[in-house]
């Protein structure tokens, strides 16, 4: 993990290089934490990769922070293998301009990942190769982690009440 | 209805023109009549290990591209853990990657312990370390017997679940279930080993390097294993790296990364081990470096089982874990806590922390959000498996059919732990 200097001095210099991207940094837990416009997280993490050594990405998911705004947000775990050092870079969206840049391009692992963002919390990754849903079926209606979806129990859709229950198209 | 209607008719516009035009201009093909098949396997498909579904696009018998799909067994276990207190999401958790529940319960206890600032008893972390790689012993077991069913050792099977009820029994005594245990809990473990736990340890610890060196008798050089696995569907490391893809399987490409010696977790730092890695990546890599673990997983156990420090098993803040029960009839605080443990549950500071281990298939990472109250805000899983299936298509792409049943065996996926 980067120190609480190391994390300010990361911060300080991934906003030379890319102006206005660094909004806010965090330090708890022993973890390192930049936040980032949301416009700029993909030149942030390939200036990450390139510059800092981060070059594994090993996790990304999506967070509904309900009822603050604005409430989606999209976690990116970085980690640099060779200095064992792991850095989250975070973004906040709303949920009404809810498109953020998709990275898979640049870290195939992120395609399944921001696709189950997607589905869950529906935030659209832009330039994403396949967005769709993955856990989901293709045709629900919503996004069942967002902190406001509605819990408990839907009709079960079979064949034969497909036409007269509601179902997800509600 | 209507949305139903759209995706009939956006599945009906599937076509496979670009793909064919793409082999009918490659070289390889020749340019000769080339038609190309896609076969679904799966959901249910004994191949498969589990619900998962594959679209196959082949060539013959080559697989020219492949798709999975999942979700069949999501069960919304991350949305549950929301609605639950901290002290019920283990048991919840633990449910999502079945094979390896006390590395589910780690990551999860981790990460609450972290967000709590929790110190957790030296006795209890070795107590950990003994199931966890007990837990490991025992997943790599059913890796390997159903593994090797597949590629035709019925036998393998037989013997694979006869060492793992060993390990049941070692859970059942230790916690009194078998399998999803709820044996950690947040501050340390549920209750220390009862009398009679050690012996049938050191018992195993004795019988099971013998009996894996019979394992390596019947399979390591197999004339069918090693047709089937070596040099098959090899994945360089950069690859992996990229796909983002952990485990056992990065390791035999020749990258030794462990986070149980990279970052060591639960007093990992104690114990001498080694950490078993492969040279070209391809299926046999995958299948030796597996193998390889459980001997290293029982030196672990023995170990840390030499040097279980005395002390309580679980942590002595009564904010987090619950009284002893002798307490409950002479102390009315011991009564106030146990009821307010039981009733609402511990509350965490607002924080969020990311908590990755090594489970047996990869980095298991869990994120907790908590907003201060006794209910998490959010848990997510960075299961291994969900990850790693993103290989398959990279892994399988130009091989033979058969050898996408052997890659998928030596993927070892866990669909529990895939949809969630």
């Amino acid at each position: 993990m980067p120190d609480q200097v190391g994390l300010e001095l990361l911060a300080q210099q991934l906003g030379e290089a890319i102006p206005g991207s660094v909004l806010e940094t965090t330090f708890a837990h022993g973890q390192a934490a930049v936040r980032v416009a949301p416009a700029s997280v993909r030149t942030v993490l390939a200036q990450l990769r390139q510059a800092h050594g981060f070059r594994a990405l090993m996790s990304v998911h999506g967070v509904d922070y309900y009822p603050h705004e604005p409430r989606l947000g999209v976690h990116y775990e970085l980690l640099d293998m060779e200095r064992v050092d792991r850095l989250t870079v975070k973004l906040r969206v709303g949920v009404a301009e809810a498109v953020v840049e998709s990275v898979t391009a640049d870290w195939p692992t992120a395609n399944h990942q921001e696709r189950e963002v997607y589905d869950m919390f529906g935030v659209h990754f832009d330039g994403h190769p396949d967005l769709r849903r993955i856990l989901m079926p293709e045709d629900y209606e919503g996004h069942p982690q967002r902190r406001d979806f509605p819990i408990g129990g839907e009709p079960v859709l079979f064949t034969y009440n497909d036409a007269t229950s509601p179902g997800w198209t509600r | 209805m209507s949305t139903r209607a759209e995706y009939r008719k956006r599945e009906e516009s599937i076509t496979l023109a670009p793909l064919e035009e793409q082999i009918a201009s490659s070289q390889v093909s020749g340019g000769g009549n080339v038609e190309l098949l896609t076969l679904n396997i799966g959901p249910h498909h004994p191949a498969t290990h589990g619900v998962l579904r594959l679209l196959v696009t082949l060539e013959g018998e080559v697989v020219r591209d492949l798709k999975p799909i999942i979700g069949y067994v999501h069960t919304g276990i991350e949305k549950t853990a929301e609605d639950k207190a901290y002290w019920k999401v283990i048991p919840i958790v633990e449910r999502m990657d079945y094979l390896s529940y006390y590395f589910n319960a780690m990551a999860f206890c981790g990460a609450v312990e972290t967000l709590l600032e929790c110190e957790v008893p030296k006795r209890a972390q070795y107590l950990r370390v003994i199931h966890l790689e007990l837990n490991r012993i025992m997943s790599h077991l059913v890796w390997l017997g159903t593994s090797a069913l597949d590629l035709g050792a019925m036998s393998m099977f037989w013997y694979c679940f006869r060492e793992r009820e060993m390990i049941l029994d070692l859970f059942e005594q230790s916690s009194g279930q078998r399998m999803h245990t709820r044996y950690f809990q947040v501050g340390g473990v549920m209750e220390d080993i009862p009398r009679g736990f050690e012996e049938k340890l050191r018992e195993f610890i004795k019988i099971m390097p013998g009996r894996v060196d019979q394992y390596n008798d019947l399979l390591k050089r197999n004339e069918i294993l090693l047709q089937r696995l070596r040099g098959t569907c090899p994945l360089d490391e950069s690859t992996l790296l990229a796909l983002g893809v952990t485990g056992p399987l990065l390791r035999a490409a020749g990258n030794p990364w462990d986070l149980r010696k990279a970052a060591p977790y639960t007093s990992y730092e104690d114990f001498s081990f080694k950490i078993p890695v492969g040279t070209v990546g391809d299926n046999y890599d995958r299948y030796a470096v597996r193998v390889a673990e459980i001997y290293e997983s029982v030196k672990i156990i023995e170990q840390a089982l030499d040097g279980l420090p005395e002390g309580p098993h679980i942590t002595e803040d009564r904010k987090i874990a619950l009284p002893p029960r002798h307490e409950l009839a002479t102390s009315m605080e011991a009564l106030i806590h146990h009821f307010k443990l039981v009733t609402e549950g511990f509350r965490v500071p607002e924080g969020e922390v990311y908590y990755p281990i090594e489970s047996p298939r990869g980095e298991l990472g869990c994120f907790v959000r908590s907003d201060g109250s006794a209910k998490p805000a959010r848990v997510h899983m960075r299961d291994p498996s969900f990850v790693n299936l993103q290989a398959t298509a990279a892994m399988t792409r130009g091989c033979y059919i058969a050898d996408l049943i052997a890659t998928l065996a030596m993927l070892d996926p866990i669909l529990g732990g895939i949809d969630r």
